[in-house]
């Protein structure tokens, strides 16, 4: 049978891949994105575990809401995205540098 | 083990596969396709675990709708590679030490004592309870107003995401319909009113025919 410490350190591994994924490729904008969605994914199985074992489904409704916050945040930064290649032609992080930071 | 445990063990194992595929696959086109993946494999746990609306959810939304925004995205650019991919090897030792630790630290908490089975006892799932029609409830009723905001919060990103994207170009020659409406009789045309001019006795081609 399942038990909850099992999923929890599921959700604490796939975070820990997201982390790692953002170390790695730090030079490419769409992984980057891509390991946010990983850490998200993460953070919500949490929730539906929580919600699973406690038999309280606050938890699935408090997915429902991240989901949709990961969604807008996905859109958004893929808008961004397009509009940062369409200006300079390139998603390498190293081009952002307009500021001079 | 049961067959729930086995089932669970194998998508986790895929799931795990399948995420650090994302992050180290070469073609981002690959990695976008990986994490379609990591999230079928997260719907079917979701499953196991009951939550069956959110496991079809996650793929009608995630799937269909956001990793297909993806894929879009990444299949239009024109990257270069191999630039993107400098420093991956040199940041990985850094990167696989930071990801060590973590896990180290989150697997002693979590298989603690706290955690276990006897603390949080597994819940069968009933066949006669509904979770979508119990999630319903508890949305339209404790929580209206939140799910007000999230609807807010997805028009706020519908407007942001073509307000960013949208760009008028003054290099096309495309026609306005509605302008071509709108235009006036005086837009096109100007009566200029002016003095009556006498006419000329002395024309210049008497003088080249004499």
């Amino acid at each position: 049978m399942i038990s909850l410490s099992h999923t929890l350190i599921l959700a604490a591994l796939l975070f820990t891949i997201g982390v790692v994924g953002i170390f790695l490729n730090r030079k490419n904008l769409i992984v980057l994105l891509m390991s946010i969605e990983l850490m998200l994914l993460a953070v919500n199985i949490n929730f539906v575990a929580f919600s699973h074992f406690l038999n309280d489904l606050a938890g699935q409704v408090f997915v429902l809401f991240t989901l949709t916050v990961a969604a807008a945040e996905a859109g958004i930064g893929l808008a961004i995205l397009v509009v940062m290649f369409r200006n300079l032609s390139s998603i390498h992080v190293d081009d952002l540098d307009t500021l001079k930071g | 083990m049961e067959l729930k445990t086995i089932l669970f063990y194998l998508f986790s194992a895929i799931l795990l596969f399948a995420a650090l595929r994302v992050i180290t696959a070469r073609n981002p086109v690959h990695a976008v396709l990986y994490l379609v993946f990591t999230f079928f494999n997260t719907a079917a746990l979701w499953l196991l675990l009951g939550a069956e609306f959110l496991a079809i959810a996650l793929i009608m939304v995630y799937v269909g709708a956001v990793m297909v925004l993806f894929l879009f995205v990444v299949m239009m650019l024109d990257i270069n590679i191999d630039r993107l991919r400098q420093g991956f090897w040199s940041y990985l030792p850094f990167g696989a030490t930071i990801g060590l630790l973590m896990v180290a630290e989150m697997a002693l908490v979590l298989s603690s004592e706290y955690f276990s089975t006897a603390s949080f006892p597994d819940h069968p799932i009933s066949a006669s309870v509904s979770n979508t029609k119990e999630l319903g409830r508890l949305i339209f009723t404790d929580y209206v107003y939140p799910f007000e905001l999230a609807s807010v919060i997805l028009l706020v990103a519908i407007i942001a995401a073509v307000m960013l994207t949208l760009r008028h170009r003054t290099d096309t020659k495309h026609l306005d319909p509605s302008k071509q409406i709108a235009v006036k009789a005086s837009d096109r045309l100007r009566i200029v009113q002016m003095s009556v001019e006498k006419p000329v006795t002395d024309c210049a081609p008497k003088e080249v025919l004499t």
